[in-house]
């Protein structure tokens, strides 16, 4: 009886965890069968476009421009090395000969590999975007506990969410020249321009998913919070914060996605350093690998794209009480 | 004498874009300490109404309610209330939860061992202790109704409100919970004002059942002394004739006479 039990015990775990293994292989190999159906478009595709600058890319040449690209950056690190141990060494042997001599200390200045242009880029995203969040988020839970300040802000935020980040830009760029003199910048005008832009552009989407958020918390809890006269602040952090952490979520998602496609366009024609000052510079340049490494930049930004929302979905799975919802 | 809970010709009107509705028409009652009252009425009658007042989640638009010779206009923990949907807080456990309020409502009068042990004296009370660090989605709706009342006695409110608060419950967790707010009641001498549309649990647990008509223009249509011995136990009740006499008081008015005609109307 017990054997018995002990055999069927076993055959249904046997089962269930084949069910379970037999749907992950499914999906992997959905996934995979994707994959191989774009890269077989594309390439078909690319063979049968002729451009100025040759052959539209297919995946083979974006692939030896990924690895050149890559090389260059190796290259290029060496290089810096190699500068900065020069210029040891000359100051060293000054100094040994003449120790009150006056050493220089310059920096290298070598021409930024498409990674710098990369952490460039997510540097300037990150900036822009916990600026952003520094005014939406407290913006939109004022908004969401009072109709007076939504009255008040909502048509201003109505009228800003629509506009293109490409007519901010001339705006930024002088009032960033006119108010951001100093002697020893800490940071480059370029980067205030381009990281001011994604702010401005990523705001909203934030602003009105918090508004949202906090004015939709379930009336019971804060007939609960009034009942035992929790003061303002001790109310937004334990009943109206937790409630809207899903939807403070959801419009940080949207906000950090805007804020990286803005970046791209925002580089581009502000001419500050990233993925889109390199693309520029690849389409100016025009010599016959510059759409492959385009290519490569489009991908690229996808793929950062796409990990930095999976990062905010890791980050929302910390933060959130409710481990069970299924977060996409 | 004047009573520790007065209701005098308390008005709510409600105003909607095309017209002011009136829910409530000069309701007046007076409360005992100690006393366990019902508010029973057809749904829309603004029983809820009646109890949000009282809690001071409500304004009434005319008349007011005095505690304890004082007037009522904003919520606070002297008037706990339990909630229909037992309204805990799902990102914290059920210890948090009674401890959300206690903290806040004995701040700087009992010491952290203090509310530490009255929060699980209360606890006790409603025999929770055994769940103390489960979320309310890892406990019954039958646990988290037992949470919702130990919050609200934790605060130790000079009037406990509950508004229906077995309503969502089924018929044998309701009948347990029922007999615990009785010991309850036994012991502690709440003053209790509850809402509900169960006739049998009126009778039941009532000192007073306060029957109101439907609404709008809602008043109090009569009001019925439950005058049964306590401690009262269920299976003797139901051939108590006294019982059945109540009972059938409550239901000839909710179901006869001038209630089915304005109902009707």
């Amino acid at each position: 009886m017990l054997q018995r039990a002990r055999v069927m015990t076993s055959e249904l775990l046997n089962r269930m965890s084949g069910v379970d293994m037999s749907a992950l292989l499914r999906s992997w190999t959905l996934t995979v069968f994707g994959i191989i159906a774009f890269v077989l478009l594309w390439e078909l595709g690319a063979s049968r476009i002729d451009t100025a600058l040759g052959k539209f890319p297919g995946p083979q040449q974006v692939w030896s421009q990924t690895q050149s690209l890559y090389d260059d950056h190796v290259r290029e690190q060496e290089r810096r090395q190699d500068f900065y141990e020069r210029q040891d060494q000359r100051n060293a042997e000054r100094l040994a000969a003449n120790p009150d001599a006056e050493v220089q200390f310059r920096d290298y200045t070598g021409r930024p590999t498409f990674l710098d242009q990369v952490k460039t880029s997510l540097i300037t995203v990150a900036f822009g975007f916990t600026l952003a969040m520094l005014v939406a988020i407290p913006l939109g839970i004022v908004c969401g506990l009072s109709n007076t300040m939504y009255s008040v802000v909502n048509p201003v935020v109505q009228v800003f969410k629509p506009v293109s980040p490409l007519a901010w830009l001339p705006l930024v760029t002088m009032v960033v020249s006119a108010l951001y003199v100093t002697e020893s910048p800490l940071v480059s005008k370029a980067f205030l321009t381009s990281a001011i832009t994604v702010a401005l552009c990523c705001l909203w989407p934030t602003v009105i998913n918090t508004t949202v958020g906090v004015a939709s918390v379930d009336k019971d809890l804060v007939n609960v919070s009034r009942v035992i006269q929790l003061p303002a602040l001790q109310h937004v952090r334990k009943i109206v914060l937790p409630s809207a952490i899903p939807m403070i979520f959801t419009g940080m998602r949207l906000s950090l996605a805007t804020g990286w496609m803005v970046l791209i366009a925002a580089e581009m024609l502000a001419q500050s350093p990233g993925l889109g000052k390199f693309i520029w510079d690849e389409f100016q340049n025009g010599s016959s690998d510059s759409l492959g490494r385009i290519m490569v930049a489009v991908l690229a930004i996808g793929l950062i794209g796409f990990l930095l929302d999976k990062l905010m979905l890791l980050l929302q799975r910390r933060m959130s009480w409710d481990k069970s919802t299924v977060l996409r | 004498m004047r009573s520790y809970l007065e209701l005098s010709n308390v008005s709510i009107e409600f105003t909607t874009k095309s017209s002011t509705f009136r829910a409530l028409d000069k309701v007046n009652l007076h409360v005992s300490k100690g006393e366990f009252i019902s508010l029973i009425g057809h749904s829309g009658c603004g029983k809820s109404t009646v109890l949000n007042i009282v809690a001071g989640l409500y304004q009434a638009t005319e008349g007011g309610v005095i505690l304890e010779g004082k007037e009522i206009n904003a919520p606070g923990p002297d008037r706990a209330v339990v909630f229909q949907n037992h309204a805990l807080l799902p990102w914290l456990t059920v210890y948090q939860n009674v401890e959300l309020a206690v903290a806040q409502v004995f701040k700087g009068k009992r010491s952290p061992a203090e509310i530490r042990d009255w929060i699980l004296h209360n606890l006790d009370l409603v025999h929770m202790t055994h769940a103390l660090d489960k979320y309310p989605h890892e406990i019954s709706g039958g646990m988290k109704q037992r949470v919702g009342i130990a919050r609200g006695l934790a605060m130790e409110p000079k009037v406990l409100l509950m508004d229906e608060p077995f309503g969502a419950l089924d018929a044998l967790t309701r009948a347990h919970l029922q007999d615990e707010v009785m010991r309850i009641h036994a012991s502690l001498n709440n003053t209790v004002i509850m809402i509900t549309h169960d006739v049998d649990e009126a009778v039941l647990l009532s000192d007073k059942i306060v029957m109101m008509t439907v609404g709008p223009n809602a008043r109090i249509g009569n009001i019925l002394d439950v005058k049964l011995p306590r401690p009262r136990d269920r299976l003797a009740m139901a051939n108590d004739t006294q019982y059945n006499h109540y009972r059938q008081e409550v239901l000839k008015f909710l179901y006869g006479g001038h209630n089915q005609q304005e109902l009707a109307a």
